[in-house]
């Protein structure tokens, strides 16, 4: 199989290209970049001709934070409609979050996935093993079996570790494996009965709030044991502009920190709640105004390492209830790209910074072979056309679940091509 | 003037709709003092009461308001509704809905639960209670009574004491009150005063003793004593000592002041018992008007014209 991509501006950020571009894959490897019209395209053997003018072209997206809910909750998401939602948005790796039943937290079940997403998914699966075993915060999974087996770092995501002890003892296990522990940082006492942000809005509805704080004390707890133990954290969804800052304090000091930003909490504030619809419920929550500008000084700045959506699917038996008793979380892999773009638009970051924080960055935190588009890697590659608008229609997603706060929105920059290994594995229906 | 179609809360509400919910009551309360209390208004109408959360005297005075105005009126209560079978809360409204009432009224221990399901159904809410959102029924029901004994409600100042975190009286209280003109002073520990509530447009102070001094009225709210377990109090009888509306704090008050209290009562807690019993106490006269709010409001959402009775 050859493909030849043309006439697109090819954006690379891990190897410095931003400028127009043909590119080559054969046999699912990239095999040159050359300026328009200058590759040898004698002798090539029945390529599939791909006109990429006025797209961009770049490296396939990757999304460190997904849960794709197979094994146990395949009524909401499997790891084959998470990958076709995840081609469809121009993601071509993706990192599962461990909270399955059962638990992402031995060997067997990292086993399991990585043989799904091997046989339905078409593009990179990481697993995510669990901290503890059960995501119980009581004993220290068998990291060294799970790394083994393939996890790319750790998590008790949603049941963030509340132990202090078990967590430090957690860094320092770690460093054995110098794999990232992945914090959703959440003090559960602060947010116990909580549903959205504490503030105002919160107040007027009458609905109990989870404060800044609750992110705020972990992530400084996070960073204290780290400075002494070792080891490395990354935030996970940041969403507090005192964590911003608290990050930012942490990398000056020289500290293995980083973390990420889920679109939704530099789009959306917690005015978004108001009229109780259950698709503004996610943890942590839609933050204030001021969240917002500190997050998008963070992404300004680097402090905010890299862009992933917390893609969390939820049926609608999930969501179609009581605000206070809607599951908590929104899928997130097919608004992701637009939504970032909104960044560029704003001038927050430019096209080759957005797709960094989508692509190389991401590969580099957890040393993925993937997220560039270096002659004889796999040919995992994005063609969007960044000003094409349209509106986002939820019905329209690949994804089982369809609980986004963004359907009807209005956005720019659409997915035309996904390939993954040199395969194009998504085509935009309306082309 | 027209009302809107569902009655979900007193935010949004305009002075003009107000005053006409209002003049409407005062009409009907005539009803209720009548030795047969009955008109047939909404005969052959049906409206369901949809309590998911215990009450006596809200589901009461909506099932006598709809009584005396000939309609028929169906109570359904937490504990009898499918939901304990795990039935959704849409797939049971929409089966309500299936049988063509005209008129819904709901009240559920979550906030905005009114809300969520008047997006699903056709069929005319009025929310007796969502959570710690809004009550939009006792806010007027507050409102006719302060009018019928202070005449204007305009300038007035009114001072709320209690858990005002978790209460839907205070919200509803408020929108409708600022609408109206009233000055409202909120009181409590802190712990009970939430976060950004001066926003609201309303003052805070910690302090009982301050903030009946220019007080027109002064409502008195329910203490869920359950609050303990949360640490929002130290002890039952510390909070009696700083917040208890008592003979001797009301000396420092006008001697027109009027008390209220949306029920039901800790006796002894919030409010003591010789005040409960004083010439001040319009505890009483706010149920009895209950009704005739709860009249105006059916009989409004169900299609009368204002003009009929002015």
């Amino acid at each position: 199989m050859t493909v030849l991509i043309k006439n697109g501006i090819v954006i690379d950020p891990a190897n410095n290209i931003n400028i127009a571009n043909d590119i080559l894959i054969i046999k699912g490897i990239i095999k040159s970049i050359e300026p328009p019209g200058k590759l040898n395209t004698n002798n090539l053997d029945n390529p599939l001709i791909i006109d990429a003018k006025g797209c961009i072209v770049c490296p396939g997206l990757i999304d460190m934070h997904v849960h794709f809910r197979e094994p146990g909750f395949e009524y909401k998401e499997t790891i084959e409609s998470g990958c076709q939602s995840a081609v469809a948005g121009g993601f071509t790796s993706v990192a599962v979050m461990p909270n399955t039943n059962p638990v992402n937290d031995n060997r067997s079940v990292t086993e399991l996935i990585l043989s799904l997403a091997k046989s339905k998914g078409g593009i990179k699966v990481h697993p995510i093993g669990a901290i503890t075993e059960g995501l119980a915060g009581k004993r220290l999974s068998e990291m060294a079996d799970l790394r083994d087996a393939g996890a790319i770092a750790f998590s008790d995501d949603g049941c963030p570790v509340m132990n202090n002890e078990l967590m430090r003892r957690a860094f320092e296990y770690s460093k054995m494996f110098n794999l990232p522990l992945i914090q959703h940082s959440e003090m559960l006492d602060l947010t116990e009965g909580g549903c959205m942000n504490e503030g105002a809005v919160s107040t007027e509805l009458g609905l109990k709030g989870m404060p800044t704080e609750a992110e705020d004390i972990m992530v400084y707890r996070d960073i204290a044991l780290l400075e002494k133990t070792g080891g490395r954290l990354h935030v996970a969804h940041i969403s507090s502009g005192n964590s911003v800052d608290l990050v930012r304090h942490a990398k000056a000091k020289g500290l293995p920190v980083t973390c990420e930003v889920a679109p939704h909490h530099f789009t959306l504030t917690d005015e978004a709640v108001r009229g109780y619809d259950t698709n503004t419920k996610m943890s942590p929550p839609l933050r204030s105004i001021k969240d917002i500008e500190k997050i998008k000084e963070g992404l300004k700045d680097g402090t905010i390492d890299i862009i992933a959506t917390d893609h969390a699917p939820h049926d609608i038996i999930d969501k179609q209830v009581e605000y206070q008793n809607a599951c908590f979380g929104i899928v997130g892999l097919e608004t992701a790209l637009p939504l970032t773009l909104k960044l560029v638009d704003e001038k927050i970051l430019s096209m080759s910074d957005a797709i960094r924080k989508l692509t190389a960055t991401p590969a580099q935190i957890f040393n993925l072979d993937a997220g560039n588009l270096s002659i004889g890697s796999e040919a995992d590659v994005l063609i969007f056309n960044p000003d094409i608008k349209y509106s986002i229609d939820v019905s329209k997603f690949h994804s089982k679940s369809k609980n986004s706060p963004f359907d009807g929105w209005k956005v720019k920059g659409k997915v035309l091509h996904t390939l993954a290994r040199g395969k194009v594995i998504y085509t935009d229906p309306d082309l | 003037m027209i009302i809107p179609k569902n009655i979900l809360g007193t935010k949004g509400l305009s002075k003009e709709e107000i005053v006409t919910i209002l003049d409407a009551a005062e009409a009907f309360k005539e009803i209720s003092t009548r030795e047969i209390k009955k008109v047939p208004t909404l005969r052959g109408r049906t409206i369901i009461n949809l309590f998911f959360e215990p009450s006596t005297r809200t589901r009461t005075s909506f099932e006598i308001a709809g009584k005396r105005l000939s309609a028929d009126v169906i109570n359904i209560s937490g504990s009898t509704s499918s939901t304990v079978k795990g039935e959704n809360l849409i797939d049971m409204a929409l089966n309500l809905e299936a049988m063509n009432p005209d008129l819904m009224i709901i009240r559920h221990s979550q906030s905005g639960v009114a809300e969520m399901i008047s997006k699903f159904i056709n069929c005319p809410i009025i929310n007796a209670g969502d959570g710690h959102h809004e009550h939009p029924t006792q806010a007027l029901l507050d409102l006719y009574t302060i009018r019928e004994a202070k005449g204007d409600l305009h300038g007035l100042n009114i001072t709320i004491v209690g858990d005002i975190t978790h209460s839907r009286v205070v919200r509803s209280n408020i929108y409708a009150m600022k609408t109206m003109g009233i000055n409202v002073k909120l009181v409590g520990p802190p712990t009970m005063i939430p976060l950004g509530i001066e926003n609201m447009g309303v003052s805070v102070s910690y302090s009982l003793e301050d903030a009946v001094l220019n007080a027109d009225v002064i409502m008195m709210l329910r203490l869920q004593t359950e609050r303990q377990n949360e640490f929002l109090l130290s002890s039952l009888r510390e909070y009696s000592n700083l917040f208890c509306l008592t003979t001797e704090i009301l000396k420092r008050a006008k001697n027109d002041v009027l008390i209220f209290h949306p029920g039901p009562v800790n006796r002894g807690i919030e409010i003591s018992l010789d005040v409960i019993k004083s010439d001040k106490s319009f505890i009483l006269n706010q149920v009895t008007n209950g009704v005739a709010i709860r009249m105006a409001l059916m009989y409004l959402l169900l299609g009368g014209n204002n003009d009929s009775f002015n």
